[in-house]
This record gives C-alpha cells, sequence and structure tokens, in this order.
C-alpha cells in the first residue's frame, strides 16, 4: 500500500500538469499519454549513456515542454479544434519516443538514478521515502500556486475563465495557451522520468490512458475538496493523485485483474463527472464543501461541471 | 485623440447577403470629448465601435489614436490606449476570479505581465478606495468572486477596471441595456462620474435618448452606415427626446423619398 502512496505522489507531478490545462486553461490536452513517455524516454537514455540523473531528468523537463509548445503552436496558429491538436502531437510523439528510445524498452538496472539512494537505504515502500515524495509534490504544488497569484498566471487563469475579457485588457490569449500547454507538459514530462526511475524502466506503452488518470486526479480531488480557491483547488489534485492509485491497489489486492484496470480507470472518471450531478450526492458534496470552506473563510461557489 | 476616417465595412461581401454597415465613416474626437452615439438597429453603431476597438478591420479608411496609426493592430495590442465595457454584465469580468484580481490584472493593462505578484497589499488599499467611490459596499469583498456579483455591481466594477488604468479611449457599448432600469441609472451615473474624474475622450453607444442627452457633450446619429446627425455640446444641451425622434423621422422620411423616386 505504501508503494501505492509513493506513486500517487509523484504521479500528482503529472496531475498538477493536467489541472493547468484542464482546469486554469479549461483545454483538454490528449498530448499528456505522449509527453509523458518522451519524458521517460529522454531521462533513460540520458541515464544510460552516462549523463547525470538530474541533468537527464532536466531534459525530460524540456522534451515534454517541446511537446506542448507543438499541441499549443497547431491549436493557436493552425486553428485546429483542441483535442484534435493533442491526439495529432500524441500519435507523432509515439514515433518519436521510439526513435529517443531504439526500441520499445530501455531497462535501467545496474544504472545509478535519482531513486537509487533511496533505494539502497530501503526506503522505498516506507514512510520515509513517502515523505520524499510528499515533499517532493509540494514543491511543484507550491510553485504552481505562486505562478497562478502572479501577474502572469492571473492572465493565464482569465485566458481560461473570461478570454474576451482579458484580451480586452491587452492578453494576447494564444500566448497564453502556448505557454501553459507547455509547463504542462513539462511537469508531465518530468512525472514519465521520475515515473521510469522509479520501476527502472522507460517503455513506449507507459503513457497510454494517462490522461484519463490525470483527469481522474483532478476531478476526483477537487470532488471532496472543492476548488473555492487555487490554494484548495491544487492541493486537491495532489489528495486525488494518491487516492486514486489507492483505489487502484485495493482494486487489485481485491482481485481484479490487471488487464481490466483501464477499464477501471474509466469508468471511475465517467462516476466521478456523471455522480455529482445527482441531486442527493451533490448534497453530500455540498456538506464536504462547506466544512472546508468553513475552516478556510471563503465563499462557495462552484465552477459549472464539464 | 481619436480619428476615424473614410471608414468602410461591409459584412459577407460578394455574397447575397452583402450588408454595408460603415459607408466611409469619419469621426474626430478631442481629448476629454465625451461623445454619444444613437441610431436604429442595423445604424452601424456597434460595428464602429468594434473597429475602433480593433474586433473587426474595416475594409476602407483608418483609425488613429493619439496620432498613432492603430488600423492594423489587433484587439489585445489596442487594449493599451483603448478600455472598453460591454452591453453583457459577464462580459468585463472573469467570473471565477476574487474582485482584487480581476482588478489586479485591469490595472495591468497593456503592460508585459511578469512573475511578480499580481495582488499586493498596497494595490489592495488602493483597490479599497477606488471601490469606495462605487458605493457598492464591494470594497469589503475583494476575496469573493465575481460571479457572485449582481449585474449591476459587476458593471460597475466593469466600468471601474476599464477606466482605472487611464485609458487614452474610453468604448462603452450599450453598457447599461442589460441591467433594470434603477441599476441602469447607478451605471449612467458612475459613468458620468467616472469619465470626469479621469478626463477620459469617450465613445458610447446607447439605445436610450434620455441617456445620449444627460451623458457627455457631444452627440452623434447614425443611420445606414452614415452619421446624419452631429450635435456640439451646445446644440446638445438645447436638444429634447422629441427633437431627436423628430430627426429620426426626417432621415428616415428621406429614405422613403429616395425609393418612391426610384
Amino acid at each position: 500500500m505504501m508503494i501505492a502512496v509513493e506513486l500517487g505522489l509523484i504521479y500528482a507531478v503529472m496531475a498538477l500538469g493536467v489541472y493547468l490545462t484542464f482546469r486554469i486553461l479549461d483545454f483538454a490536452d490528449l498530448t499528456v499519454d505522449g509527453s509523458f513517455t518522451t519524458g521517460a524516454a529522454i531521462a533513460a537514455v540520458g541515464i544510460t549513456n552516462g549523463l547525470p540523473p538530474a541533468l537527464a531528468t532536466s531534459l525530460a523537463i524540456l522534451g515534454g515542454m517541446g511537446a506542448g509548445l507543438i499541441t499549443g503552436l497547431l491549436h493557436t496558429r493552425g486553428r485546429i479544434n483542441g483535442l484534435l491538436a493533442g491526439i495529432l502531437t500524441q500519435i507523432g510523439l509515439y514515433s518519436i519516443n521510439l526513435r529517443i528510445m531504439g526500441g520499445a524498452n530501455v531497462p535501467l538496472l545496474r544504472e545509478r538514478t535519482l531513486i537509487t539512494p533511496l533505494r539502497e537505504n530501503g526506503f522505498i515502500g516506507t514512510w520515509a521515502s513517502a515523505g520524499i515524495f510528499l515533499a517532493l509534490a509540494l514543491v511543484v504544488l507550491a510553485l504552481i500556486v505562486w505562478f497562478l497569484h502572479t501577474d502572469l498566471g492571473l492572465a493565464m487563469r482569465a485566458t481560461g475563465d473570461n478570454p474576451d475579457m482579458i484580451r480586452s485588457f491587452g492578453v494576447n490569449t494564444d500566448h497564453q495557451k502556448v505557454l501553459g500547454l507547455s509547463l504542462s507538459n513539462g511537469l508531465v514530462g518530468l512525472c514519465g522520468a521520475l515515473i521510469a526511475q522509479f520501476q527502472g524502466f522507460a517503455d513506449i506503452g507507459m503513457g497510454i490512458g494517462l490522461i484519463v488518470a490525470g483527469l481522474a486526479s483532478v476531478i476526483i480531488g477537487q470532488a471532496v475538496l472543492g476548488r473555492s480557491r487555487i490554494v484548495i483547488a491544487a492541493s486537491a489534485v495532489v489528495l486525488g493523485s494518491v487516492m486514486y492509485r489507492v483505489v487502484i491497489q485495493l482494486a487489485l489486492e481485491g482481485g481484479l485483474n490487471p488487464n481490466d484496470m483501464k477499464l477501471v480507470s474509466a469508468t471511475l472518471v465517467v462516476l466521478a463527472l456523471v455522480l455529482p450531478q445527482w441531486k442527493g450526492f451533490a448534497r453530500m458534496g455540498g456538506f464536504m464543501r462547506r466544512r472546508i470552506s468553513a475552516l478556510t473563510d471563503t465563499a462557495v461557489v462552484e465552477k459549472e461541471e464539464v | 485623440m481619436l480619428t476615424v476616417s473614410g471608414v468602410s465595412m461591409t459584412f459577407f461581401p460578394g455574397t447575397v447577403n452583402a450588408r454595408p454597415a460603415l459607408r466611409d465613416v469619419s469621426l474626430h474626437l478631442d481629448p476629454g470629448e465625451f461623445v454619444t452615439v444613437i441610431g436604429s438597429n442595423g445604424a452601424g453603431k456597434s460595428t464602429l465601435l468594434n473597429v475602433v476597438a480593433g474586433t473587426y478591420r474595416p475594409d476602407a479608411g483608418t483609425v488613429t489614436v493619439d496620432g498613432r496609426d492603430v488600423t492594423r493592430l489587433s484587439d489585445h495590442q489596442r487594449a493599451r490606449y483603448i478600455g472598453r465595457v460591454f452591453q453583457n454584465p459577464a462580459a468585463g469580468t472573469a467570473p471565477h476570479m476574487s474582485i482584487e484580481e480581476n482588478l489586479a490584472m485591469a490595472l495591468e493593462r497593456g503592460r508585459r505581465r511578469g512573475l511578480r505578484l499580481g495582488v499586493t497589499h498596497a494595490k489592495r488599499e488602493r483597490f479599497r478606495r477606488e471601490l469606495l467611490a462605487l458605493e457598492q459596499g464591494l470594497e469589503n469583498r475583494l476575496g469573493d468572486w465575481v460571479g457572485l456579483l449582481s449585474g449591476g455591481q459587476r458593471q460597475a466594477l466593469s466600468l471601474l477596471m476599464a477606466t482605472f488604468s487611464e485609458p487614452k479611449i474610453l468604448l462603452l457599448d450599450e453598457h447599461t441595456a442589460a441591467l433594470d432600469p434603477q441599476r441602469a441609472a447607478l451605471v449612467t451615473r458612475l459613468t458620468g462620474e467616472i469619465v470626469d474624474r479621469f478626463g477620459l475622450t469617450t465613445l458610447m453607444v446607447t439605445h436610450n435618448m434620455d441617456q445620449a442627452l444627460r451623458l457627455g457633450n457631444r452627440l452623434i446619429m447614425m443611420h445606414e452606415g452614415r452619421i446624419v446627425l452631429d450635435l456640439d455640446a451646445e446644440a446638445k444641451s438645447k436638444m429634447t427626446v422629441k427633437g431627436l425622434l423628430a430627426e429620426f423621422e426626417k432621415v428616415k422620411g428621406a429614405e422613403l423619398d429616395d425609393s418612391l423616386l426610384q
């Protein structure tokens, strides 16, 4: 179970990226499935070729940002529908990822990675390493919350909330979308790099369906905590990511076939999207959120569900 | 301050639906001039505003702001010089962001936005002062989402956001039309006060002739994409709603005569 919590905290980095596009920019970005593997591939190949793991991981972030940049340009300059732009990048990345890895799989066994010190000290699967990954997730969380309160971050939020309004104050909303997509996929690439090092290999199929896990984390977390303020909404994403991995782990321990996990994930997202629309459930959610907002002393308002 | 010269614009050109919205319109506003624009539906009032704002690019003619030709600039590039309040109270604010965040975004009008904190303590004090002048009680609700405000409050806030960074031109596009009479009166009063306070060069489109006469120091009437009447401050002060209606009839009558002649 500790492994599931650790995974949830690492995947939270990806989920925060999805939060940036899905909630802040109001853009369902399917690039994620490809850019995650790109990050993993760059890190794995970099490490096996003798680069320091930290440098290889940084390159993975740049790779992810590049992928987001392409989707952004396809959407803004090419005037391609957002969903389609993401899918096109994702499909193109499949070939690029194979080129980077030189095959379908790059093992990292016996290589020194960022995770090696944890493994050597026997931290993996204990509170110690969960604490370290929690710290990592909290650093990324803090950076995102800070960013979304800067002048640039406010403009990005307004781009998703009321583009006409923010254009009338001199912001190029196309630039904001490209920037947001790049940042988001940079985080996804970072997450891919960390997961590859954590599991000891990069694989061409490791990103398949990942966007669903990301959306599940955002939606589940925010169904519990709400999103009346950026701090709460973003923290909810981290919580949601851990909850999602724990639920998957419980399902596996309960005897579900690992091959059915994608179906379980998809079902979870559908439930998380549909259930809050039912009245009884909405009352329950409202109660939870009132408790939270009583703690933080802010008004409770909900965006229309997607 | 604002010069529109020889602007023509046709919607759906080259099709059977071709509809000329502006025909060789020229207009000059001196600094501090507050012009109200009236006219029937389809007269070209809103198109004129959109051409000035950069939402539409005219087929012919130029738009100059403070001596600078802005005809080829897009709307967000012109936003440095031009503040705008829309008819829909929801259009001018971001609903899922707080009042102070909306104001902070407006304060950065046309500037390069960086990684400095958007809402600082000093700015918050300034916002409180500005909001106090609106008399809407918003100064105590800085952290509330704008989506929680009433239409009138949102429009008052939009008006403040469009003006307090002191743009060179203020465009008001029937900004009281969607409000109930009481709120409309309030926003009308605030408009007069704010334009006076900042000495803004203003172009206001309205359907309400009474409002068109009460606000501003110049009035133009548009019909069929042309300016058909232009009253200076003195003529405007003597004009009445009845007089305006008579002018309307005259324009329409002339049109009828034309069609009878053909």
